[in-house]
């Protein structure tokens, strides 16, 4: 590898931590120019920044802004990459399709938002369908776009049981483990999603794509 | 926009003032040092030769008003500036002097020896809200006549940071500072940028003892810092009413300025003190009663109208554990304090009336601590607008919004206190994931990282020779062949 296109990479690592869309957008294109493969740029160059930031958020180092930053960098970049990608029909290998949604009955959704940038930025595809969202519209999408893990967040304990309730009709229709469910939310404990037969839970974002990546056999 | 904490108005205390003079004639300051008395005679003092008790003129304390410096700076190792006595500047040091440590396994208070003040001294080496050490606690294991230079000395060889520090008696203060000038090349460079301040005690009501004003001659010749603590208890050893134990404080404080500029005009000296209450039912001096606290900013507020630097014991509790008393009286306290803009607050880590030390306390209260330095530093306006800049074309009505703007991550830092991790804002699953500790439990968990990260200093060899020959010859005349042996 020249050493212009390592700097290169170097730089697209840190425009992500540095949390800065214009500088990664620039440096995107810049890749383009050159003639560098676009998944190139994605793993070796943003995508080591979205690792190291994500492990210094886990290390106590980092925090939320600076984790949404560079997902949001990520983001950018990325959308500068994909008409690339398709047009050299390589598109990057998708890690899954995700739904996320928080449940009916409720409209918290700042952590849930945060799980999806963090999850497009590692590679996932995200349909987010907001707030209040009813099991049979979850399920729906999922089955529409060929989802392979429903992502589902509850901040009350009065909401909570939807996430129950819409596992329980996945299992009557026998839609597991086609669909995986994780579930999420300040009141939900490993108990909880023991009990109800979810897949896995995790505290935060990171532990959220690491979650994931395990469920699809990508960890 | 800095918020300031003040409880007298100038009316009271110009009358404070003005009766403190009063009480320096009458009934007079008992001065029992020699040297002392033969300065003030020489300026026309009257004395009792019997009782000791002299009469003060206002003249001559304005005198020394006058020529006593209105700020100075201690130096760390390095001789930076690192602790700013004067103007509303707040500091904080870990208390001095205590004669126990708790053991935060077995939670007796233990003698303390010297691996235990290397514990606190590494521990709060490390913590950033600690802007000087203190000489934490005594070693029982060295002989009385060296425990006071013994906690200098290891002072030395385990911080960079400044030292706040006493001596025991008129020998000792001597020797230490000679420790001091000894490890900085020379008398005058120890003079230059001092490393550490001493703090000297009046006796209440109204006493310079032998002992204290000897201290406070010594240090002002040598041009070492000194710190008035005068410890009136209201109700008991002062007035009961607040005013009237700030008035007894006054005159303290007045007097010893007076005696310390006599020796020398310009050395520099700190308006400090442990004022407290004294509890009419336990006959206990509380240190985190919430009138200590009071009397303190009180006597601060008069220190100030004299542009004096000013020093406190705040951040400290009464209670033998490091519990829910302990958190709640070293954390307002400290906000007192902080929030009367007073120079060096000693008290963080202590428990049991100032007797005994906690290193899982010093990490708590580092928190508190932040909190109260947090306040202080006030609500800023940091953009043009105050909020309409934020609503851009990119708001979505949506909760997280604004985390996702540039700006929130250019100024959450600075609008936020990050606290360390024995602040519990986990969620309860993760809280108890990771052992559902209280707060005592996560500090003992933060002081054991501490000791594990800690490095001693590198000194220069000939610098610590010096230091280590000088400590064991006192050492060796005090009856001992050795010092304690020292880990790294």
């Amino acid at each position: 590898m020249s050493e212009e296109i390592e700097k290169l990479f170097k730089d697209m690592a840190q425009s992500i931590i540095d949390g800065d869309s214009d500088i990664s957008v620039e440096l995107a294109q810049k890749s383009i120019e050159m003639g560098i493969p676009p998944l190139d740029a994605i793993t070796k160059g943003f995508v080591v920044g979205v690792n190291y930031i994500g492990d210094q958020f886990g290390a106590g180092e980092a925090f939320l802004p600076e984790l949404v930053m560079a997902g949001e960098a990520m983001k950018a970049a990325v959308a500068v990459l994909e008409p690339e990608l398709i047009k050299l029909g390589e598109a990057r290998e998708i890690m899954g399709r995700v739904v996320l949604a928080t449940v009916e009955g409720d409209i918290h959704e700042i952590g849930k938002t945060l799980v999806g940038t963090m999850l497009s930025a590692s590679g996932f595809e995200v349909t987010d369908l907001g707030v209040d969202q009813s099991a049979d519209k979850i399920i729906g999408k999922a089955l529409e776009i060929n989802a392979n893990l429903i992502g589902l967040s509850a901040l009350l304990t009065t909401t909570m049981v939807r996430q129950r309730e819409l596992i329980e009709e996945l299992d009557k229709e026998n839609l597991r483990p086609r669909i995986q469910v994780m579930v999420g939310g300040a009141p939900i404990t490993r108990d909880w999603a023991t009990k109800i037969k979810a897949d896995g839970t995790s505290e935060d974002a990171v532990g959220a794509v690491a979650l994931a990546k395990q469920l699809v056999g990508k960890s | 926009m800095r918020p300031k904490l003040t409880l007298l108005s100038d009316e009271i205390i110009a009358r404070i003032l003005a009766e403190a003079y009063e009480l320096l004639l009458k009934p007079g300051i008992k001065v029992q040092n020699e040297e002392a008395r033969d300065m003030l005679r020489r300026e026309g003092v009257v004395i009792d030769p019997e009782t000791h008790v002299a009469q003060i003129p206002a003249s001559l304390v304005q005198r020394a008003l006058e020529s006593v410096p209105r700020e100075f700076y201690l130096y760390d190792y390095h001789g930076n500036p690192a602790v700013h006595y004067g103007g509303d500047s707040v500091h904080f040091d870990p208390g001095s002097s205590g004669i126990t440590m708790l053991n935060p396994d077995t939670l007796e208070h233990d003698t303390t020896e010297t691996e235990h003040l290397i514990r606190l001294l590494k521990v709060a080496e490390q913590i950033p809200q600690y802007d000087a050490q203190s000489t934490a606690v005594i070693c029982h294991d060295v002989p009385k006549e060296i425990q006071d230079s013994y906690r200098l000395y290891l002072a030395l060889l385990y911080s960079k940071k400044p030292i706040v520090t006493g001596a025991f008696t008129n020998k000792t203060v001597q020797e230490m500072i000679d420790m001091l000038a000894l490890f900085a090349g020379s008398p005058e460079a120890a003079r230059e940028k001092p490393r550490a301040i001493f703090d000297v005690c009046p006796a209440p009501p109204l006493i310079w003892s032998n002992f204290g004003a000897g201290n406070l001659i010594q240090l002002a010749r040598a041009g070492i810092p000194a710190e008035i603590v005068s410890v009136p208890l209201a109700g008991a050893a002062a007035p009961v009413t607040m005013l009237g134990t700030v008035t007894q404080h006054t005159a303290e404080c007045l007097a010893g300025i007076t005696i310390h500029q006599l020796a020398h005009p310009g050395s520099p000296i700190v308006w400090g003190g442990a004022a407290a209450i004294f509890d009419m039912k336990k006959g206990a001096t509380p240190m985190g009663a919430i009138e200590t606290a009071m009397l303190d900013c009180s006597y601060a507020q008069v220190a100030k109208t004299l542009g004096m630097p000013t020093h406190t014991y705040l951040g400290a509790t009464d209670s033998k554990l490091v519990d829910a008393q302990a958190g709640l009286e070293s954390g307002i306290s400290a906000m007192v304090g902080a929030l009367s803009g007073i120079n060096m607050i000693s008290g963080s880590g202590m428990l049991d009336f100032l007797a005994c030390h906690s290193a899982e306390k010093l990490v708590i209260d580092a928190e508190g601590i932040a909190m109260a330095k947090r306040m202080i530093g006030g609500v800023k306006q940091h953009t043009d607008t105050l909020a309409t800049g934020f609503y851009d074309d990119k708001i979505n009505f949506k909760g997280g919004d604004f985390l996702k703007q540039k700006i929130t991550m250019q100024l959450f830092r600075e609008e936020q206190h990050l606290p360390g991790d024995v602040i519990d804002r986990s969620s309860t699953r993760a809280w108890k994931e990771a052992g559902s500790l209280d707060a005592f439990g996560r500090a003992k968990l933060r002081v054991k990282e501490l000791l594990a990260s800690y490095r001693r200093p590198e000194l220069d060899s000939d610098q610590t020779a010096r230091l280590h020959s000088y400590m064991l010859d006192l050492a060796q005349k005090a009856g001992v062949e050795e010092l304690p042996r020292l880990e790294d």
